[in-house]
């Protein structure tokens, strides 16, 4: 077989210079005609790889009705035909080209090559694919090589690069020629020099060339590395691997007798059961290990069972032997080539993922701040537990699925979801002011279990309305895909949509409370109604005004979560907590707080998930540890608001 | 053991007493085992569980209705002390049927073969074969009930002397005894956590060693442990919260900054209920849950803790028996409409079919109870009773978050 690859690969490679006459292919095949009808994979290679090689521009043709089984003996003279089926017969063209009549169906022999010559025929078709007419047929077979990539493609690919016409096809044809050469190449130094040239190339497909590269084998020797072998580095018994697993080993490589396994031994054992005893010890007695250990010797002594290994045995069995990994790879100087480059990969790829945890932890800070800011208002502010506020978020996601049963046009029905969310949770929040809170202001606990009581009324009659199920809420198609910096560092458009959707609230929130009369109103009546209302504001409407804005944007957040969570009735309980743990941490009062709060939680919640990459559930349960450890450092949160602002 | 006045001072607990054990009575003389099968077995459990969740609720009043601390992590103080139980039975039941088992084989088993075997049974089903290092006392009923007590108790204890030493209150304390729940819970949810995941512990309703005793007899027998239970608790509680030791923890729900002026330790008061209120809901979830039968996660989701509260409420705060009404009535009214045995109400354009809408109505009624009826249950009672509000202008008794309002408070 390597023989027939390799002779393959030769004449492929001499292909250019070995433009022959037309009429080439057809006297080939006249010359092979035995093996055409009765094809075998065995013996068919080096007549493809000729008739691939002839030049002649009907070779491709030829080949490719081959393959599809569009080849065909006349019977009446056994002359070989090109077939197009039409009705009931075939319309045929003879191995140069020309046409050559009609014929019926019971007039032919068709040939039916089996699937391995096709596979044969397809290896040599691609070189003529590859140099094709049709850019898109050339990138597909590109594609399909560099999913698969095999020594028999080296060939075609280097041959079809020197004729190559559009440059990106042409840099596509160049990097995947050296990811085939650094693993196929027959030259050890031509690879290396393929190795090196990537440099610290972060792409996967380099990596998924490198890595087979110096993946190793563990082996057991009795003696010497057998020749050839490319040792990767001895073993340690205790430090580089246990006693078990090198005895494991050499069982494996049957350099040693298998250890008596406890079920053996008590299949041995009952095996030998005679009288109500085994061995002179007492049946009733084999309860512990010991004695089924000193019954199992005595039948040992005896002869009626094989010798199990003893650990003395165990121990020099593995003095006796030298433990290794082996490269499968057998050149060293790739090897080394390669380990160097991965090494190199390997830093590159550290730092990327840091930048890339970085977005990700960027990314999760603004959607919980996004939660949070609203909360930061009703909470932060004016000081309201409200447990619904997970509620008013998934109503504020339920508007959005709304909105996208009547518009179906998804960047519109945004548009008109976000005002739409904000006019529904306003609504709801004012009524729950105006019904339940403003009677229990100075109550924070009693409001607790109030809003608590609100909350699950509405998440039950979410899930009477809109059932168990999630709803779908779609993003609208430009905001589908992701900005990829590279195969490491990427991020979704919809984080950075929400990114930016975060700090357009800090700003609104900054601006609304810093800028705006009523900003000033409701820091006046924050921090002493009394004192307000003798200057003229009415805290009654303030109050309304500011847990009415407050719900608001807890409206627009659900629509922006509800774009890449689940539209369910709990999808307010998942970000409930974290909301208030965000306010908290950050420090009640201060929109800076809520920001730094977010930004600590969602980064400290990301790093534990990749110290612990298996298990988000821990990482939150991390998180939230840690959270009440920081809670006894800061009590008042990372800004925390000091003299009068702070209320006390 | 408790002096004389002590009981002629608290009438209330005796008519506590009595009412329990004619109830209990009652209950015997008509179950299935014991008397004319009027009820079914599967309701006598329902009502024994019904009594641990009352005792949990005593524990909620104590801390909440009379120290002021609205803790909303004693669910799962209850559920610890349930998977702790759990554990126990578990190991036991599946030590029975493993032993069973290899009694089939011709060598008698050894130790660790039993022991594998229990471990290969438990944990099988999160893909592991060994006893995690929290089930080392599993194989002893006395060390693992002195478990139950110990670690809700010392969880109490170390979170409770985290959060009071830092002066966390009011809403605070609730946000963060929620934020423990939540961790407790998702820590509990992973396969690895020792404790089967998500899929908790089953099989608790079968009893090591009383295979052949019928589910009829054990359930009423765990109706009066858990009276029992309930009776002891409640003496115990009020006579906490009589005397003293009583005024200081009111006190401390009222004005905590006056107490601590006075030269009290509100740190160790605090401290002191915290953790004896987590031990008792421990114990109450170690009678509950072989009722139930099966133990997961989402028992101690921070959602079940807020209910605690709510019972309580509706109850009335501030006192034991209100405490008791509340949990017993939501909680049955609950299984009620959830069973689905309540009537639907056809209203021609739609139906109201009560298991989609008892939470709508539930959460309602909380929220009418807390604007209109503050003393919830309690109130009626003090229509009998005769026991009036102060006049204080609507003010509350004191500056603190969990202060009883002027409505709740007596004169």
């Amino acid at each position: 077989m390597t023989l027939l690859l390799r002779t393959l690969l030769v004449v492929l490679l001499l292909l250019p210079g070995l433009a022959r006459a037309e009429g080439e292919a057809a006297a080939l095949i006249e010359a092979n005609r035995a093996l055409i009808e009765k094809p075998s994979r065995q013996t068919i290679g080096p007549f493809i790889a000729e008739l691939a090689a002839s030049g002649d521009p009907m070779a491709a043709q030829i080949l490719q009705a081959w393959e599809g089984k569009r080849l065909g003996l006349r019977k009446a003279d056994g002359a070989l035909f090109i077939l197009a089926a039409e009705g009931e017969g075939f319309v045929l063209t003879d191995l140069t080209g020309k046409a050559a009549g009609t014929a019926a169906k019971a007039d032919i022999t068709e040939l039916k090559p089996n699937a391995g010559v096709r596979g044969l025929i397809a290896t040599a078709l691609v070189q003529f694919t590859l140099s094709g007419p049709d850019m898109a047929a050339r990138k597909a077979a590109l594609d399909s090589i560099a999913r698969d990539p095999s020594a028999d493609h080296l060939g075609p690919l280097r041959g079809s690069i020197a004729g190559e016409d559009d440059a990106a096809l042409l840099a596509q044809k160049q990097r995947l020629e050296r990811l085939l050469t650094l693993q196929f190449d027959v030259d050890s130094a031509a690879r290396v020099a393929a190795i090196q040239g990537f440099g610290t190339d972060l792409g996967l497909d380099v990596r998924g060339a490198l890595n087979p590269l110096v993946a190793t084998k563990r082996q057991a020797l009795a003696g010497e590395l057998p020749e050839g072998a490319n040792l990767a580095r001895e073993l340690t018994i205790g430090r580089d691997l246990s006693r078990d697993e090198a005895y494991d080993l050499l069982v494996g490589a049957g350099l040693a007798p298998a250890r008596l396994t406890l079920a053996d031994q008590r299949a041995a054992l009952a095996a030998n059961l005679k009288d109500g005893a085994v061995a002179g010890v007492a049946l009733a007695e084999l309860a512990t290990q010991g004695a089924r250990d000193q019954a199992y010797d005595a039948l040992e002594k005896a002869g009626l069972v094989p010798a199990a290994a003893t650990e003395a045995e165990v121990d020099a069995a593995i003095k006796a032997h030298r433990f290794v990994d082996v490269y499968a790879e057998a050149d060293p100087a790739v090897t080394a080539a390669a380990q160097a480059a991965l090494g190199g990969i390997g830093t590159k790829v550290g730092a990327m993922q840091a930048a890339d945890l970085a977005l990700d932890a960027i990314s999760l800070a603004s959607i919980y701040f996004l939660a949070a800011i609203g909360l930061a208002i009703t909470f932060g502010v004016m000081r309201v537990i409200n447990m619904a506020h997970g509620e008013f978020i998934m109503m504020g996601a339920y508007t959005g699925y709304v909105v996208q049963l009547f518009v179906p046009n998804y960047t519109l029905s945004i548009l008109i979801a976000l005002p739409l969310a904000f006019a529904v949770t306003f609504a709801a929040g004012v009524a729950m002011e105006r019904l339940i809170i403003r009677h229990l202001y100075k109550r924070p606990l009693e409001t607790l279990l109030a809003t608590f009581g609100v909350s699950i009324a509405l998440q039950q009659l979410a899930k009477n309305i809109f059932g168990t199920q999630a709803r779908p809420l779609t993003a609208p198609a430009w905001l589908d895909g992701a900005w990829v910096l590279n195969d490491v560092v990427s991020i979704s458009y919809i984080r950075i949509a929400i990114f930016v959707l975060a700090m357009v609230f800090l700003g609104f929130f900054l601006w609304l409370m810093k800028r705006t009369r009523l900003g000033l109103q409701v820091r006046a009546v924050t921090q002493n109604p009394g004192m307000a209302a003798s200057m003229g504001i009415n805290p009654d409407r303030i109050n309304m005004l500011t847990f009415g804005i407050g719900s608001g944007i807890a409206g627009i957040a659900g629509v922006a979560i509800g774009l890449f969570a689940k539209v369910t009735s709990e999808l307010g309980n998942d970000y409930i907590v974290q909301s208030f743990m965000t306010v908290v941490v950050g420090g009640v009062g201060n929109i800076w707080g809520t920001l730094a709060g977010a930004t600590l939680i969602g980064g400290l919640q990301k790093v534990i998930e990749w110290l612990n990459p298996s298990n988000t559930l821990a990482a939150q349960t991390y998180m939230i540890l840690f959270i009440i450890l920081f809670i006894q450092f800061r009590p008042r949160g990372i800004i925390a608001l000091k003299g009068r602002a702070a209320g006390d | 053991m408790m002096p004389k006045t002590y009981l002629a001072q608290n009438r209330s607990v005796l008519i506590f007493i009595a009412c329990l054990a004619l109830f209990t009575l009652a209950i015997t003389l008509m179950s299935e085992a014991y008397g004319a099968p009027l009820i079914s077995t599967s309701f006598v459990k329902t009502l024994g569980k019904t009594l641990c969740l009352c005792l949990v609720a005593l524990a909620m009043d104590l801390i909440w209705g009379y120290a002021g601390i609205l803790s909303l992590g004693h669910m799962a103080f209850f559920a610890l002390g349930g998977y702790m139980a759990g554990m126990w039975l578990m190991y036991a039941r599946t030590e029975e049927i493993v032993v069973q088992a290899l009694a089939q084989s011709p060598l008698p088993a050894t130790a660790e073969e039993i022991t594998q075997g229990i471990a290969t049974q438990i944990f099988g089903v999160v893909g592991s074969s060994d006893f995690p290092l929290i089930w080392s006392f599993a194989h002893s009923f006395p060390l693992q009930m002195a478990m139950a007590v110990l670690v809700p108790g010392l969880l109490a204890l170390v979170f409770g002397w985290l959060a009071f030493r830092s002066r966390v209150t009011g809403v605070y304390l609730s946000i963060l005894t929620q934020a423990m729940t939540l961790a407790l819970s998702l820590y509990l949810f992973q396969n690895d956590s020792g404790l089967r995941g998500n899929n908790g512990l089953s099989g608790l309703q079968n009893i090591p060693g009383l295979g052949d005793v019928g589910q009829d007899k054990l359930s009423i027998w765990f109706f009066w442990a858990s009276a029992l239970a309930l009776g002891l608790g409640y003496i115990a509680l009020s006579f906490v919260v009589s005397g003293k030791f009583g005024s200081v923890i009111r006190a401390i729900r009222d004005d905590e900054q006056r107490v601590r002026f006075l030269g009290y330790s509100v740190e160790g008061y605090k401290l002191f209920l915290f953790t004896l209120t987590a031990i008792i809901a421990a114990l109450a979830g170690v009678l509950y849950y072989p009722q139930a039968g099966i133990i997961n996660p989402a028992e101690l989701a921070p959602i079940a803790s807020i209910y605690l509260a709510v019972w309580v409420a509706i109850g009335g705060r501030g006192r034991l028996y209100g405490a008791v009404i509340g949990a017993a009535f939501v909680s049955l009214l609950s299984s009620w409409f959830t069973g689905g045995r309540a009537p639907s109400i056809p209203l021609g354009f739609y139906t109201v079919n009560w298991v989609d809408w008892w939470l709508v109505l539930l959460g309602g009624a909380f929220v009418a109870v807390t604007l209109f009826a503050p003393k919830g249950f309690g109130g009626l009672f003090d229509r009998f009773s005769g026991r009036r509000s102060p006049d204080r202008k609507g003010a509350a008794l004191g500056p603190d978050d969990g202060s009883l309002m002027e409505k709740e408070a007596e004169a």
